[in-house]
């Protein structure tokens, strides 16, 4: 904990009296925050004995080596997992640009609507996609429909949050020149703001994409579809390498679309 | 469409590469999106979707979501502390993992020498491995070795966060402006000197606003660790969803609400300060 104290001491006079005790108060708090917290979760250092070790050695022993003859019930089920991103990212890609328009300070001159839009925004993406899955599985039943419309909303709010300050960053004088030479808010739109934000947004949507992939991958433990039941399944019947083999295939899936999505986001901007 | 084309700059020859380049694009998009529809159509079953028993469905669960059940208040209360307390312990011991494999992992700490280089691309590659797990995955493995128990989900929260941590502090590092650390170095100091008054000052808040920013993110994940019992508030609404009990469920979206969006003011207005 106190590994980052000893940057406190600078030459004399430079920090004021005051604030040097105000930091020490901080360190202090967060210390003391960090003990309490830490007794509340069970979690103190005291826990990484012998035992502890010798368990995770243990489970990690009887996870390895990963059982591959596992691997071809694997495939369909990845599939899907990487369909319901690629249709939930399409969805919030068409959706989001209405409501990046109307978040962004620059185009929604109306501030009733820039404000609502905003909190919209801040709301949506506070509530994690997991727990939007158990909801939706209440309200549509298990399959993947209910995890398809929580990635959905999950990543439109991401997706429109991050285009709402591109579209907030553009370059003014092509919005009011054509505004000046007659045009309405559609053609502005169209030929001042969507040439200007469609790398950036070809970017995050692939970004988003990446989010979704995680995302699906644990989906299926609330039965919303996916690779995550597969997991679970192995797990609940303590066939740990088989799970093993799920989360390898899992890794290198997501090592792979990272690898390429990156590739192409350099490549765009 | 113009009348006055004198008044425009003259049209640009049409690129036949980039026309290909994107048609070549829009077909790729358009495909993977296809196959995407075509694979999950059957799964998808619209009918049942949006048959009637859905419709009925939602008219009773919508309205219940709203009637918030607050007979459990107090333990709602109590799991969103320990929500807080795995989220707040986990990136605590992941912010301090970090600052070491920071420094492995920074170029200009590890010199140009060969045990140096071979250093930097081992942990850069552990980091990489790190940050791709979700940290829910991590939590299974914990879950499934020490049992459910919300160290488990401190475990996973601080080796998920390590990554990311990791990879900042390391860049972090590598902008420090070195002419500070050759000064001390000329005037002799040892290389703990050099480390106390020439680094850490330079990048200390920029490694608390790193973790800062993390800790909101372990906030919301923490949240769901409970779906598999790694503790934390995502037990409960488990439970309460398989009870139907939509009000309940209601309230804790609500404080997952509040909560998250308070630590996320609080934590910009502290980062705000501090760079």
């Amino acid at each position: 904990m106190n590994q980052q104290k000893p940057s406190l001491p600078k030459a004399p006079g430079l920090v004021s009296q005051r604030k040097r005790t105000i930091t020490i108060f901080i360190w202090v708090g967060v210390a003391a925050l960090y003990l309490l917290s830490s007794i509340h979760t069970n979690a103190s250092l005291l826990r990484f004995d012998g035992e502890f070790f010798s368990n995770v050695g243990r489970m990690i022993g009887q996870m390895w080596p990963p059982q591959m003859q596992y691997a071809p019930a694997i495939w369909p089920k990845l599939a899907e997992t990487i369909q319901m991103a690629v249709l939930a990212t399409a969805l919030a890609a068409i959706f989001c640009i209405p409501l990046c328009l109307g978040a962004a300070e620059n185009i929604a001159n109306n501030k009733w609507i820039y404000n609502t839009m905003r909190t919209f925004l801040n709301v949506m993406r506070t509530i994690p996609e997991l727990i939007l899955a158990v909801l939706f599985v209440g309200l549509f039943g298990i399959g993947v429909f209910s995890g398809v419309l929580a990635l959905f909303i999950f990543s439109l709010g991401i997706l429109a949050k991050l285009m709402s300050e591109t579209v907030e960053g553009i370059d003014k004088t092509q919005l009011e020149a054509i505004e000046a030479s007659g045009g309405n808010k559609l053609q502005v739109i169209w030929y001042a703001v969507l040439p200007q934000i469609l790398p950036q947004f070809a970017s995050f949507s692939l970004y988003v994409f990446e989010i979704n992939i995680r995302a699906s991958v644990v989906l299926g433990f609330v039965g919303a579809g996916g690779i995550g039941l597969l997991i679970q399944q192995q797990i609940n019947f303590l066939n740990y390498p088989a799970a093993m083999a799920v989360v390898m295939v899992i890794f290198f899936v997501v090592i792979l679309i990272d690898f390429i999505s990156n590739r192409i986001r350099e490549a765009l901007l | 469409m113009n009348q006055q084309p004198y008044l425009l700059p003259p049209r640009r020859k049409r690129n036949v590469k980039a026309l290909l380049h994107k048609c070549f694009w829009t077909l790729l998009l358009v495909s993977l999106i296809g196959w995407s529809m075509q694979g999950i159509a059957d799964e998808l079953n619209a009918e049942r979707v949006f048959s009637m028993r859905t419709i009925e469905r939602a008219q009773t669960v919508i309205p219940q979501l709203f009637q918030l059940n607050g007979d459990q208040f107090f333990r709602i209360v109590g799991l969103i502390v320990e929500t807080l307390a795995i989220a707040f312990t986990g990136c605590i011991m992941a912010a301090i993992l970090a600052v070491p494999l920071g420094f492995f992992t920074a170029k200009n700490m590890m010199g140009n020498t060969l045990i140096g280089r071979i250093t930097h691309a081992f942990f850069k590659l552990w980091l990489n491995a790190t940050r791709t797990f979700p940290e829910i995955l991590l939590a299974l493995i914990f879950v499934a070795s020490i049992g459910p128990s919300p160290f488990a989900g401190v475990l996973a929260i601080a080796i998920g966060s390590t990554g990311m941590l990791g990879k900042l502090f390391g860049e972090t590092i590598e902008t420090v402006d070195m002419s500070l650390v050759e000064t001390m170095q000329a005037n002799g100091a040892t290389r703990i000197q050099v480390l106390f008054y020439a680094i850490l000052p330079q990048v200390v808040p920029e490694f608390l606003s790193y973790a800062m920013y993390r800790f909101e993110i372990d906030v919301r994940a923490s949240t769901i660790l409970g779906v598999i019992g790694a503790g934390g508030i995502g037990t409960l609404i488990v439970i309460s969803a398989a009870n139907r009990n939509w009000g309940e469920v209601g309230l804790i979206v609500l404080c997952i609400i509040v909560v998250v969006t308070v630590i996320d003011y609080l934590s910009a207005y502290a980062r705000k300060k501090l760079v």
